[in-house]
C-alpha cells in the first residue's frame, strides 16, 4: 500500500488511485497505415519490467487526473510522479 | 476453590477481586488480572483441549499468542449461537461471567472417541491429506463425514455477531511495536523528541515479562526489573505527544510502513461494563519510521512425549509463578538447553515447588545461575537428555538417559523421575514475523540458533531481542543507541544494569530417544500434530524444499502459523539433508500475526453498509406498488409489479403486452448521463462512436455504439445534441462509470487539445419512459408547451417543455419498438412526475413495467443489450450492425482493429435469432448450441443462448443467439443439447416483431 504524491492534490492512500497500465504507449496517429502487426504492438504489446517501469496512474477518488509514476518493481517503490506530457525522469 | 495452585501475591493480579467464570460447565474462580490459562492452572487444570489429528490431551503450554493448544471456545451471552472459537486461552482475561469450553474432542474432553485416531497414527502421517485423496474416490464421501466430525477446530457461531466494531485511521511519526524494555527504552527517547509516537503491546500490561523475572538476580540502577518498568511507564505517561494502545496486536507490516493492528477494547470486561461499548477496533497505520521491539519466543525441546499437558515452556511456567502468583506444579523437572530455565529452577525453589532435578544437555554451563542452583542443593543431570514422558491427562514421570558425546544416541541406565509438571527450554526465537512481512531479509545466527533481521526495506529498525540480542543490559544499550540514531534524538543511556553471567547454549533439534524414531511421537507442529518422523518421512519421500516440506507434513501451518514450531522443522531438515540452516532459508510469514476476528475486519460495514446500494427518485412508488427489485450494478430496478399473487412469468407477460396495446412506463433514472460541452463536443463524440455525429442538427438524437480500440463492444446508448456544443450522452446503467472513466482517459491523456468537458449527472435527472400507442396522448396531458405532431417532434428528436413550470427534457426514442417518449427532469421531482403519468394515463390503461418486460421488449426488436449480448469478444459487424459504422471517417476507437485478420474473419460467431420448433418451448439463457447431436458429449459446440423469453405480441418463444457463422446459417436446423432432451431450433434474424419500424409512429 502506497502513499501517493498525486502531482494536483499531494500525498494520498492508495486507495485513492488507480492503476492504468503502462505508460508513453501514444495511440498512433495514423493507425490506418499500420499493419496488422504494427496496430498490435500498439494494442496488446506491454513491457515487464524488472526494476523501473513508466506506468499511468489516475485519482480516481480524489482530482481524476491522469498521471504518470516510475516504479521499481523489484522493490515496490516509487521512484517519483509527474504529469502526463512531461518527461520521464531517469 | 480448590485454590492450592495459588500463591500469596503476583505482580498482575488484584486477589481483592474475585472473579468467577464457566469452564466446561463447571464454575470456577480466579482473581482480576488473571488469563484464562493461569486462572485454569491456578485450579490445577492443565487439561484444555485435544489435537488436531491424534486427539491427544493437550494442555497449556506457553503464556502468550504463540500457544498452540490451548485453544478455547468461548460462549456469548450465554448463548451457543454466538460464539468466538480458538481463542488462545492464554490471551483472553478472565472476567465476570466468562464462559468457555474445550473444542476438538467428542463426546468430551477426558473421554475423546478421536484418541482412537493415535492408535492408527501410523496411517495419518505425513502427507495424509494428499494420500487420503488417493484412497478409491468411491469411498471418500464416506471416510469424510467421520473425519469432518471428528477433526477441525472450534465451531464457527451460527448466528449474528452481537457485537460492534470499529476501523480508524491513525498517522505517526514514530510507532513502537512492543512494550518491553526494548520498546519502553525507545519511546523514552523519541518522546523527548516531541514527535508524534505512537506505542502499541498486546498485552494488558507493559513489560509483562520484566515484571515476571526475578527480584533479586536483575538491578536496573538498584530497582528490581518490577520498579525500573513501572518508573518508566509512569515517565512515559507524562508525555503528551505519545499515544499507548494496550491489547493491541500488529497483524500485519505492508509496504510504506502501513500497518493492520487490532485493539482489544471488552473482551476483558464483565457484561455489564462491556454493554454499548466497541468490542475491537483495527486501527490503520502509517507510520514515517517503525521501530520493533517485538521480543522473542521460547522454543521447546523435541523429545518422545513433548505434549503432555503439564509439560511448559519455561518462561511460562516462571510467570504464571511471579506474574499470575500461580504454581504449575509442585514436582516440577526443568529440562534446558540454555540458562535460562536456571531463573526458573531458583524462582519455583524460593516459592516452595519442589525442584526435582534439572535435566541440562550440555556438558557444563560456565553461568551464575546454575552454579547458584548447586548452591541451593538443586539435582543437575548435566549431558543428559528426556527421552520419554508417561501421564494420560498430565505428565507424572519422565525417563532421563546420558547423551553420548557427539549426542546422536543416549547411554547408560533409564532414569525415572517423578513429577507433575516440566518446564522446558530450547532457546529463543526473535519475533521476526512482522520484519520478514515488512520485506525484511533474514540471517542465521550460529550461536544463538536463531534468525535475526539482517536487511530492512523499510524506515524501520529492529531491537531487543527481536533483533536476536538477549541480555538486558545489551537491549537496553541496543535500544538506546540504535533509537538516537534511527529518529536523531541523542540521549544517553544512564542505566547500570547488573545481571547474572550466562553460559552458552547448545542446540540439538531433535534429542535422541531409546526408541527407534518410528515409534516416538516427538512433537514440532503441537497445533497440527506434526512429529519430528513425519519430517523425516516427507525428506524420505524426496521432498527437500522447506517450502514443500511444510506443506506436505502441514507444518507451521495452522492458526499460530508455527511460531513454535517453524525453528525445529528448518533445523531437522538442515541437519538430515546436511544444509547449513542459513542456506535452507525459512519459510514465508504471512498476516495476520494472530488470527483476526471477521467483526474487526468488516468494522461498521455490515448489514446496509456492506455494499453500497442506489434508489432512484422513485423507489418509494415502485416499493408502495409491490415491484420486485434486480440489483444492476449497485442499483435497486423495479424488476416487475406483480398483481394479486401473480407469477413472475405472468406479470411480465401481463406488462409487456400492455406497453405494445395501450401504454407502459418505465423508470429509466438508473442509465447512465453524462453532460459533454464544448467547442470540440462533436468532434470528440466523432471520435469515440462507431458512426458520424458533426452532421446531427441541433434537438436530434442518435444511437451510438462505443468500441475498446480492440474493435471490440463496449457501451451503447442515445446521444442527444442540446446546442451547438452541448451533448448529453446516456451509457448503459451498469457502463455508466467506466465508460465516463473511459472517456476522461482519452480527453487527458490522447487528446488534450480537445476543448471538452464532461460531467457526471446520472444522479441528477429522473427519467421516466412512456411507450405503446396511446403515450403521445399522456404526454400531452403531462406536459406544457410542447407540440406533440410528428413533423414538429418526430421519432430521434428532443424537445424543451415543463411540468407544473419545472423545466423538463423530453426525448422521443425507442428501445421498445413502440412509439416512446422519455422525461427528464431535476431528480427530486422523479416521483411526481411519474405519478402524473399514471394519472394522465388512467383512462388508457397505463402499466407500469419492470426491467424484465423491457429485456423482453427490446428482445421482440431484436436490439441488443451490452454485456448480454456481448461479452467483450464481439463486434459491430458480428452484431450485425455494419450499418452503424462509419466507412468515411478516418479513424475511431476500435476502427482499426475491425480489419484484423482475426476480427475480419468470416466464420466469427454471429449476432442471430432463433426459434424453437415448438412455439411454447423457452431456451435456457447460456445454453450451448450444436449442429450436430451426439450419444454423448463432447460435441462441438458453435454458440450459446444470449437472451430468451416467451413473446407475448407473438405467442411465441422467441431467443437471441451468438452462432459461429450465424449470417450463413439463416432457416438452418441448430440444436440446443439439455441435460434431458435436445431442442431442434431455426436460426432467424434477430428482429422478431416490426421490422419495418411502423410501430414507432403509430
Ligand atoms: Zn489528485
Amino acid at each position: 500500500m502506497f502513499i501517493i504524491k498525486c502531482p494536483y492534490c499531494g500525498e494520498r492512500d492508495h486507495s485513492e488511485f488507480s492503476y492504468g497500465g503502462e505508460a508513453h504507449i501514444n495511440r498512433p496517429k495514423k493507425p490506418t497505415e499500420l499493419t496488422d502487426d504494427q496496430w498490435a504492438e500498439y494494442l496488446f504489446m506491454r513491457k515487464n519490467i524488472k526494476g523501473i517501469h513508466y506506468e499511468r496512474w489516475n485519482h480516481s477518488h480524489g482530482c481524476r487526473r491522469w498521471f504518470n509514476m516510475a516504479r521499481d518493481t523489484s522493490k515496490d517503490k516509487i521512484h517519483s510522479v509527474y504529469k502526463i506530457g512531461e518527461k520521464p525522469p531517469v | 476453590m480448590s485454590n492450592n495452585f495459588r500463591l500469596e501475591s503476583g505482580e498482575g493480579i488484584n486477589q481483592t477481586e474475585k472473579i468467577s467464570f464457566k469452564f466446561n460447565g463447571k464454575t470456577l474462580l480466579g482473581y482480576k488480572g488473571d488469563s484464562l490459562a493461569s486462572a485454569l492452572l491456578a485450579n490445577g487444570i492443565h487439561l484444555i483441549g485435544r489435537s488436531f489429528k491424534y486427539h491427544r490431551p493437550r494442555g497449556i503450554l506457553s503464556s502468550g499468542s504463540e500457544e498452540p493448544n490451548a485453544l478455547v471456545q468461548i460462549i456469548k451471552d450465554k448463548d451457543k449461537a454466538k460464539t468466538d472459537p480458538n481463542v488462545r486461552a492464554t490471551q483472553i482475561e478472565i472476567c465476570e461471567g466468562l464462559e468457555a469450553q474445550s473444542q476438538n474432542c467428542w463426546p468430551n474432553v477426558k473421554f475423546d472417541i478421536g484418541e482412537i485416531n493415535s492408535i492408527f497414527s501410523s496411517i495419518l502421517s505425513a502427507g495424509f491429506y494428499y494420500k487420503t485423496f488417493m484412497w478409491p474416490s468411491k469411498l471418500w464421501g464416506k471416510y469424510e463425514y467421520f473425519i469432518r466430525k471428528s477433526a477441525g477446530l472450534g465451531k464457527s457461531p451460527t448466528e449474528k455477531d452481537p457485537d460492534k466494531y470499529d476501523h480508524k485511521y491513525y498517522h505517526c511519526d514514530v510507532l513502537i511495536v512492543g512494550g518491553g524494555p526494548a520498546g519502553i527504552t525507545a519511546a523514552l527517547i523519541a518522546a523527548k523528541s516531541g514527535k508524534k509516537i505512537l506505542l502499541v503491546d498486546e498485552k494488558p500490561e507493559f513489560g509483562e515479562n520484566l515484571l515476571s523475572s526475578s527480584k533479586e538476580n536483575i538491578k536496573i540502577n538498584d530497582l528490581s526489573p518490577t520498579e525500573w518498568i513501572k518508573d518508566k511507564c509512569k515517565e512515559l505517561s507524562n508525555f503528551k505527544n505519545i499515544k499507548i494502545l494496550n491489547r493491541t496486536t500488529v497483524s500485519a507490516y505492508h509496504n510504506y510502513n502501513y500497518l493492520i493492528m487490532m485493539q482489544n477494547l471488552t473482551d476483558h470486561l464483565s457484561e455489564n461494563e462491556k454493554k454499548e461499548k466497541i468490542r475491537q477496533r483495527l486501527w490503520k497505520v502509517r507510520a514515517k519510521k517503525v521501530i520493533l521491539a517485538t521480543g522473542s519466543i521460547e522454543r521447546p525441546l523435541v523429545f518422545d512425549g513433548n505434549d503432555r499437558p503439564g509439560i511448559m515452556l519455561s518462561s511460562a511456567v516462571k510467570k504464571y509463578l511471579n506474574f499470575y502468583g500461580v504454581k504449575c506444579g509442585n514436582k516440577i523437572v526443568i529440562f534446558t538447553n540454555n540458562d535460562s530455565a536456571y531463573e526458573t529452577a531458583i524462582e519455583l525453589h524460593n516459592k516452595n515447588s519442589k525442584v526435582q532435578a534439572i535435566v541440562d544437555i550440555r556438558e557444563e554451563s560456565s553461568g551464575d545461575l546454575p552454579k547458584k542452583c548447586n548452591e541451593l542443593g538443586l539435582k543437575i543431570y548435566w549431558k543428559h537428555t528426556i527421552v520419554s514422558s508417561s501421564g494420560h491427562a498430565k505428565v507424572k514421570n519422565v525417563s532421563v538417559m546420558k547423551l553420548s558425546k557427539d549426542n546422536s544416541v543416549v547411554i547408560g541406565k533409564k532414569i525415572n523421575i517423578k513429577c507433575d509438571s516440566v518446564a522446558m527450554s530450547g532457546g529463543w526465537t526473535p519475533a521476526v514475523h512482522l520484519f520478514t512481512q515488512s520485506g525484511g531479509k533474514l540471517d542465521f545466527n550460529n550461536q544463538n540458533f536463531c534468525f535475526y533481521p539482517k536487511k530492512t526495506k523499510q524506515s524501520q529498525i529492529s531491537i531487543g531481542s527481536c533483533n536476536g540480542t538477549f541480555k538486558l543490559a545489551d537491549i537496553i544499550n541496543e535500544s538506546n543507541q540504535k533509537t538516537s540514531e534511527f529518529i536523531n534524538q541523542n540521549v544517553e543511556n544512564k542505566n547500570k544494569i547488573s545481571e547474572p553471567k550466562e553460559g552458552d547454549l547448545e542446540n540439538i533439534w531433535l534429542l535422541p530417544s531409546n526408541k527407534a524414531l518410528g515409534k516416538t511421537k516427538s512433537f514440532i507442529d503441537f497445533q497440527n500434530d506434526v512429529t519430528a518422523k513425519d519430517i523425516k518421512l516427507a525428506l524420505r519421500e524426496g521432498y527437500k524444499s522447506i517450502e514443500h516440506v511444510k506443506r506436505y507434513t502441514t507444518t507451521g501451518m495452522a492458526t499460530d502459523q508455527g511460531k513454535i514450531a517453524n525453528m525445529h522443522a528448518l533445523g531437522i531438515v538442515a541437519e538430515t539433508t546436511n544444509t547449513k540452516m542459513g542456506d535452507l532459508g525459512t519459510t514465508t510469514f504471512r498476516p495476520p500475526y494472530t488470527p483476526l476476528t471477521f467483526g474487526a475486519i468488516v468494522g461498521r460495514n455490515v448489514n446496509q453498509f456492506f455494499d453500497i446500494i442506489r434508489r432512484t427518485p422513485i423507489h418509494s412508488w415502485h416499493k408502495k406498488n409491490n415491484a420486485k427489485f434486480e440489483d444492476v450494478g449497485q442499483w435497486k430496478r423495479a424488476w416487475y409489479y406483480p398483481v394479486d399473487n401473480e407469477s413472475m412469468f405472468d406479470a411480465v407477460q401481463r406488462e409487456s403486452k400492455a406497453a405494445r396495446t395501450k401504454a407502459g412506463i418505465l423508470d429509466a433514472s438508473t442509465l447512465g448521463k453524462i453532460d459533454i460541452q464544448g467547442s470540440d463536443a462533436s468532434e470528440f463524440l466523432n471520435r469515440v462512436y462507431t458512426n458520424a455525429w458533426n452532421k446531427l442538427a441541433i434537438a436530434k438524437c442518435r444511437y451510438g455504439l462505443m468500441l475498446n480500440d480492440d474493435g471490440m463492444v463496449y457501451d451503447d446508448g442515445v446521444t442527444t445534441r442540446l446546442n451547438e456544443n452541448h451533448y448529453i450522452m446516456t451509457t448503459t446503467t451498469g457502463g455508466a462509470a467506466t465508460v465516463m472513466s473511459k472517456l476522461e482517459d482519452f480527453l487527458q491523456t490522447e487528446w488534450p487539445e480537445l476543448k471538452v468537458y464532461l460531467t457526471s449527472v446520472t444522479d441528477h435527472f429522473a427519467t421516466v419512459s412512456v411507450c405503446g400507442p396511446h403515450s403521445k396522448k399522456i404526454l400531452e396531458k403531462v406536459t406544457e408547451n410542447i407540440d406533440y405532431s410528428d413533423q414538429n417532434f418526430p421519432h430521434m428528436s428532443f424537445k424543451e417543455g415543463s411540468i407544473n413550470k419545472i423545466k423538463c427534457r423530453v426525448m422521443r426514442i425507442s428501445f421498445t419498438g413502440e412509439l416512446s417518449y422519455e422525461i427528464n427532469i431535476q431528480a427530486n421531482y422523479g416521483q411526481s412526475v411519474w405519478e402524473k403519468c399514471m394519472d394522465a394515463g388512467k383512462e388508457y390503461g397505463i402499466t407500469p413495467y419492470g426491467t424484465e418486460a423491457m429485456h423482453l421488449l427490446r428482445a421482440e426488436k431484436g436490439f441488443i443489450i451490452t454485456g448480454q449480448e456481448t461479452d467483450g469478444t464481439i463486434t459491430p459487424i458480428d452484431l450485425q450492425m455494419d450499418w452503424i459504422v462509419s466507412k468515411k471517417k478516418y479513424d475511431f476507437i476500435g476502427k482499426r482493429s475491425l480489419y484484423r485478420s482475426d476480427t475480419a474473419r468470416e466464420d466469427r460467431k454471429h449476432y442471430v435469432g432463433l426459434l424453437t420448433k415448438d412455439p411454447n418451448e423457452i431456451l435456457e439463457e447460456g445454453a450451448q448450441i450444436v449442429a450436430e447431436v451426439k450419444n454423448r458429449p463432447p460435441m462441438d459446440m458453435i454458440g450459446h443462448i444470449t437472451s430468451s423469453y416467451y413473446s407475448p405480441n407473438l405467442n411465441k418463444s422467441i431467443a437471441l443467439a451468438v452462432v459461429k457463422n450465424g449470417k450463413k446459417l439463416k432457416g438452418k436446423k441448430l440444436f440446443v443439447p439439455m441435460a434431458n432432451k435436445t431442442i431442434e431450433v431455426t436460426v432467424s434474424d434477430p428482429v422478431f416483431l416490426d421490422k419495418e419500424g411502423t410501430r414507432l409512429n403509430a
